[in-house]
């Protein structure tokens, strides 16, 4: 069982699907697996620091990852990941 | 045409005037874009002052190519002098801009006015939310009156009063069993996903959030043409707070006012406080927390318009204050002892930060203070529920009993 990873609109040029599946035990790695998949997705989503675009939220099952180890932060198999645009809300 | 494009306003890219919120190049946030030269044109102060009492005054610098049609009369609230308030505090010149008393009781109608006549525009059918409350309630009615489908997202522990201020008015009502910043997420996905749906504060956020510029402008309008000196905002999204001072610098840019030195000060409960965390850190981030707090329609835990609040409250030479829950019931009573006015916990806030900048002397008792009370505190009556009451039996005859319950 993979991790499935829903796709927001302005990644959907790249990945033609909304969800995606990817391998990987940390949210790091899932970014590395879909990059191979999807070359030059993973410079959308990383700064060159290394760092989750300030402008993006990452959830897994539901949880902010920043709340947890962030781009370490471990992934079980039938998992989800949700790639989310920050600038809304409230 | 009023408005030409949308645009990001990190790296620039320019779109389409559509009910997009996020740069396809960078996921920054999209603005609108304005046409300043036809603005110019078309406005002037003789023109505003001619206007409805309401937002629509000022439509000249709202989003809208059309007129509108769905019209409950928000806006143009009062602007009261607080001089009870301001004795107790020693502040000789502070006021109370009172938004509790918009048509859904909250200032949340002046956004949705513009969301909901922009989805009409765009011939959408829907109007959605997600809200802490207040955005529900108002989405609804306008909903109502506009003939849309609504629905609306809340948490599913929201104060029964918002639940009943929203439902009242007929939308489908979708709970979820976590925190605002979970509902949001949520309706982020669905607003990719379900055609024909206006997302208030979500797809449709580069114009409604323009509908928060109303209070900056009415705030200058009703002080005579003049800018305060400080204003003092609760800090939810902080989208509320940039959008007042953007109305603000949008008068001087049109030469109706010269000079501003307003100083933005934004208020959080400590419960949830990420702004102001980010401006006692000196940091260029916000970090998101998990809210725990009673001002529930602030509770959000990972404010979009964070970092624009932090940058602008350094800009202005304000100040970022939060408040405890005790602060913020005790500033509830206050404002309602002194100057009859009832917020909610919202406003608690704001009076509470209020207290603590004046005992601190960041607010000299000359200058112009206004407070913006954001909504009604008959939506959140339980913080303040302990009421006293003297009591007398019904079928009493007992003079002396009667006369000492008085």
């Amino acid at each position: 069982m993979s991790v499935l990873i829903n796709v927001p609109t302005p990644l959907r040029t790249i990945t033609k699907d909304r969800t995606v599946e990817v391998d990987g035990s940390t949210l790091a790695e899932c970014i590395n697996n879909l990059e191979e998949k999807f070359n030059g997705i993973k410079k959308r989503l990383i700064n060159d620091e290394g760092e989750i675009n300030k402008f993006i939220n990452f959830y897994i099952n539901g949880d902010d990852v920043r709340h947890s180890k962030g781009l370490e932060t471990e992934i079980e198999p039938g998992s989800s990941i949700d790639i989310v645009p920050a600038m809304a809300g409230g | 045409m009023k408005v030409n494009c949308l645009i990001c306003k990190i790296c620039k890219y320019e779109y389409e005037v559509s009910p997009k919120y996020v740069c396809e190049m960078c996921f920054g946030p999209l603005e609108v874009k304005y046409n300043w030269e036809y603005i110019r044109k078309n406005i002037s102060i003789e023109k505003i002052s001619k206007g409805p009492k309401s937002i629509w005054r000022y439509i000249d610098l709202l989003p809208l190519e059309s007129d509108y049609e769905i019209d409950l009369q928000s806006g143009f609230t009062p602007l009261v002098r607080a001089k009870n308030l301001g004795e107790y505090l020693g502040l000789d010149n502070l006021w109370i801009k009172n938004d509790s008393l918009n048509p859904t009781f909250s200032f949340k109608d002046r956004v949705v006015s513009i969301a909901s006549n922009k989805a009409k525009e765009f011939g959408l059918t829907t109007l959605a939310c997600a809200s802490t409350g207040n955005l529900a309630g108002s989405v609804a009615a306008h909903g109502a009156k506009g003939g849309l489908e609504t629905v609306v997202f809340i948490p599913k522990n929201l104060e029964k009063e918002k639940i009943i201020s929203a439902g009242v008015y007929n939308p489908k009502i979708v709970t979820i069993d976590g925190t605002y910043d979970d509902v949001n997420r949520i309706c982020t996905i669905l607003a990719e996903e379900k055609e024909g749906w206006a997302f208030a504060n979500i797809n449709m956020r580069p114009f409604y959030s323009e509908g928060s510029k109303t209070l900056g402008y009415e705030i200058v309008e009703q002080l005579g043409w003049e800018a305060p000196d400080n204003i003092i905002c609760p800090g939810g999204s902080g989208s509320l707070f940039t959008k007042v001072w953007k109305g603000i610098s949008e008068f001087e840019k049109l030469g109706f006012i010269k000079n501003t030195n307003t100083k933005m000060h934004i208020a959080q409960a400590e419960g949830c406080s990420p702004i102001i965390n980010a401006i006692d850190n000196n940091s260029d981030f916000i970090e998101p927390v998990i809210p725990e707090t009673i001002a529930k329609s602030i509770a959000i835990g990972n404010p979009a318009d964070g970092l624009n609040s932090v940058n602008l409250v350094n800009k202005t030479n304000g100040t970022g204050t939060s408040v405890s829950e005790n602060e913020i019931i005790q500033g509830i009573r206050l404002l309602a002892e002194t100057e009859g006015i009832f917020t909610e916990t919202a406003g608690g806030v704001v009076i509470a930060s209020l207290i603590k900048l004046s005992r601190q002397n960041k607010l000299p008792s000359d200058e112009k203070t206004v407070c913006l009370i954001t909504g009604n505190g008959l939506k959140t009556p339980d913080v303040v529920s302990n009421i006293k009451t003297f009591d007398i039996d019904s079928k009493s005859s007992n003079l002396d009993e009667i006369l000492s319950k008085v």
